[in-house]
């Protein structure tokens, strides 16, 4: 018997083991092993440098760009998409008709859900290329084109989209315009996600409040929100996590992969860059591997601080 | 009562005073009610305004998809052709071979998707449910794939496949098996992490049972266990497919051309060719006509299946 578990183990554990193994985990070690090394990517020359190229990022001037960029998008991409799903969320399940039974959702709730979550399944790539078509910076572009019709727009002086360094509030431009997109493909996921666990919240404790004399406001700021902590908590670390990981739109969507002029560099477009345009690749998984002690540091972080007792009901 | 505070605009003046309470006779306060029907009005604005702005885009795209080029860069906007151009497909489908992305996208994901799901919950089943030394070892090996940056193994992991192909072709770049494999192992954290915490909670009292009636481990687990997992297989399936669909750097890393062989594209590498090559022919339509196909089957599959992808996704991120 004993021998019998052993065998259905190994057998069950080997193959997907191995695999990992080989194609995720051994990858990583050797990044590692080469973030030691002055290694270029193409030639067999490599030299050990030991902690060199770690020294090297903290002088490096893409590198401390490429942190802030992160930072603008760790707090707003969470913060924007999350208030946008939570008023969605509000205005769908409390927006409607009062009657005996209660504070209602508004009427066709099911049919708006259908649509908001529609970003959610097309893939990045495809949100990409079609916002480059909405972006154009020319009146052949959607944004640009509609604003021209109605006259905020000259024709002349097109807004540039991702052609536009110019710092807005002390940010480049063209990073708020792709946490547009962010906001705009994450909220409807969001929505759904808090809209279930609003739903989920049973209706005694709103019948309760209602006789208390609460009203719509109330009962959502003091009942609804406090109850939400959890999944918001959740939905804030998923969000880090896609914010730490915009580099499908940066990829694709601005020119030379960070530009213009490095205005939208962020970790993953500089590893790329110093990877395969420059040939550093020891440096670049020298910067993968402190993004990578940076991620895992920041899910800790968060787990730490949004952990709380939880309310059960 | 400070109703106020929310939403803009909203209801200052009269409809403000007394909070909608549940009066008995059902005399809800006049002003409350008028409130509420404020409140209603605004929240159908605002949802209506967010509608259009989720759905404009995807429908401007695919009536872009059906102008002549002429039509596209004279009328931009309007969102009616003059007359249907359905050969701007054909030529995605041929010239801009989406065809063939396709293809190669399909066979990929069939097979990927299968074992992925097979071997993950198989991990995930043994890790859960057996004690053996080395078993938080492997779980948490998993679980640490979840939080690194795929930037990070680029290099070492195309080099890695770059010399399995030397010794066996098969498994070497632009090979639809290798990509399979790799998505695999790409997807097992996730797949496993989410199955592990799945099979914890099935009852042990079933499993002891059929031990007793004599069945063998793996008898056990294809035909008590997976049945039983069935929700959690159909949450964590709508998650793979959707996420390896997706999947564009992957691909653009591994299925690079070798001694100048077709690349085997898959539709988002694919995509991103297209766009920087309709760029240069401006042959916009035609773009839009490949964005469309690789946008409508999606959204038809997630239409008719909406109540299970909503479900099947949120309850990836709950856990």
């Amino acid at each position: 018997m004993r021998h019998g578990v052993a065998r259905f183990v190994t057998g069950f554990l080997a193959l997907p083991v191995g695999l990992y193994l080989f194609y995720v985990v051994w990858p990583f070690l050797q990044a590692a092993g080469y973030s030691l090394t002055d290694w270029g990517g193409y030639s067999d020359r490599q030299q050990f440098v030991g902690l060199e190229n770690y020294l090297r990022l903290f002088t490096d001037e893409l590198i401390r760009k490429a942190f802030w960029h992160n930072v603008f998008f760790l707090v707003t991409v969470p913060l924007c998409t999350i208030a946008l799903a939570l008023f969605l969320a509000f205005l769908l399940n409390v927006g409607g008709r009062e009657d005996k039974a209660g504070i209602r959702g508004v009427f066709g709730s099911g049919l708006y859900k259908v649509i908001f979550f529609f970003p959610q399944v097309l893939s990045l790539v495809v949100i990409a290329v079609m916002w480059q078509q909405i972006y154009r910076a020319d009146g052949q572009g959607l944004v640009n084109g509609v604003l021209m019709k109605i006259g905020l727009v000259a024709e002349d002086d097109p807004i540039t989209f991702m052609y536009d360094p110019e710092p807005f509030l002390g940010v480049p431009a063209v990073l708020w315009w792709l946490l547009l997109i962010a906001v705009w493909s994450g909220a409807g996921f969001y929505m759904v996600l808090f809209s279930a666990a609003m739903q989920s919240i049973p209706k005694d404790i709103y019948e309760a409040a209602i006789l208390d004399g609460a009203g719509r406001f109330h009962t959502f700021f003091r009942i609804t929100l406090p109850l939400l902590r959890d999944t918001v908590s959740v939905a804030w670390v998923y969000l880090g996590f896609i914010a730490l990981d915009m580099f499908a739109l940066v990829y694709i969507m601005t020119p030379s992969q960070g530009g213009p002029n490095h205005a939208s560099e962020i970790f993953a477009s500089v590893i790329h860059f110093n990877a395969f345009q420059k040939g550093q690749f020891g440096y670049a998984c020298a910067i993968a591997v402190a993004l990578a002690i940076f991620t895992i540091l920041l899910a800790a972080f968060q787990l730490k601080i949004t952990r709380r007792e939880r309310i059960e009901y | 009562m400070s109703t106020v505070t929310h939403t803009p605009g909203g209801q200052a003046g009269p409809g403000q005073a007394p909070p909608p309470g549940r009066t008995p006779g059902r005399r809800a306060a006049v002003g409350g009610r008028a409130g509420a029907k404020f409140f209603n009005g605004f929240s159908h604005l605002f949802l209506a305004v967010w509608a259009i702005m989720v759905v404009y885009p995807l429908l401007w795209v695919v009536m872009s998809a059906l102008k002549t080029d002429a039509e596209v860069i004279r009328k931009p906007l309007s969102l009616f052709p003059e007359r249907l151009q359905w050969d701007n497909f054909v030529r995605a489908w041929t010239e801009g071979h989406i065809g063939s992305f396709f293809l190669n996208t399909v066979l990929v994901l069939t097979g990927s998707v299968f074992l992925t799901m097979l071997l993950g919950s198989m991990a995930a089943y043994v890790l859960a449910r057996y004690d053996f030394p080395g078993n938080r070892l492997i779980y948490y090996m998993f679980l640490s794939g979840l939080t690194l940056p795929i930037y990070l193994a680029a290099v070492p992991l195309f080099k890695g496949v770059y010399n399995m192909g030397v010794t066996l072709p098969f498994l070497g770049p632009n090979k639809h098996l290798m990509l399979i494999l790799v998505y695999v192992a790409w997807s097992l954290a996730f797949t496993v992490f989410f199955m592990h915490s799945f099979f914890r909670t099935l009852p042990t009292a079933i499993a002891e049972a059929g031990m007793v009636d004599g069945a063998s481990h793996s008898r056990l687990f294809f035909s008590v266990m997976l049945p039983m997992a069935k929700p959690g297989l159909i949450s964590i399936g709508i998650f793979n497919v959707l996420g390896q669909w997706n999947q564009w750097y992957l691909p653009t890393l591994l299925m690079q051309s070798v001694a100048g062989e077709p690349k085997n594209q898959v539709i988002s590498q694919g995509l991103i060719e297209l766009s920087v090559n309709q760029g240069y022919q401006s042959d916009w339509s035609g773009l839009f006509a490949g964005v469309t196909m690789a946008m409508l089957p999606v959204l038809i599959v997630y239409i008719v299946f909406q109540r299970q992808v909503q479900s099947g996704l949120t309850a990836g991120v709950g856990k």
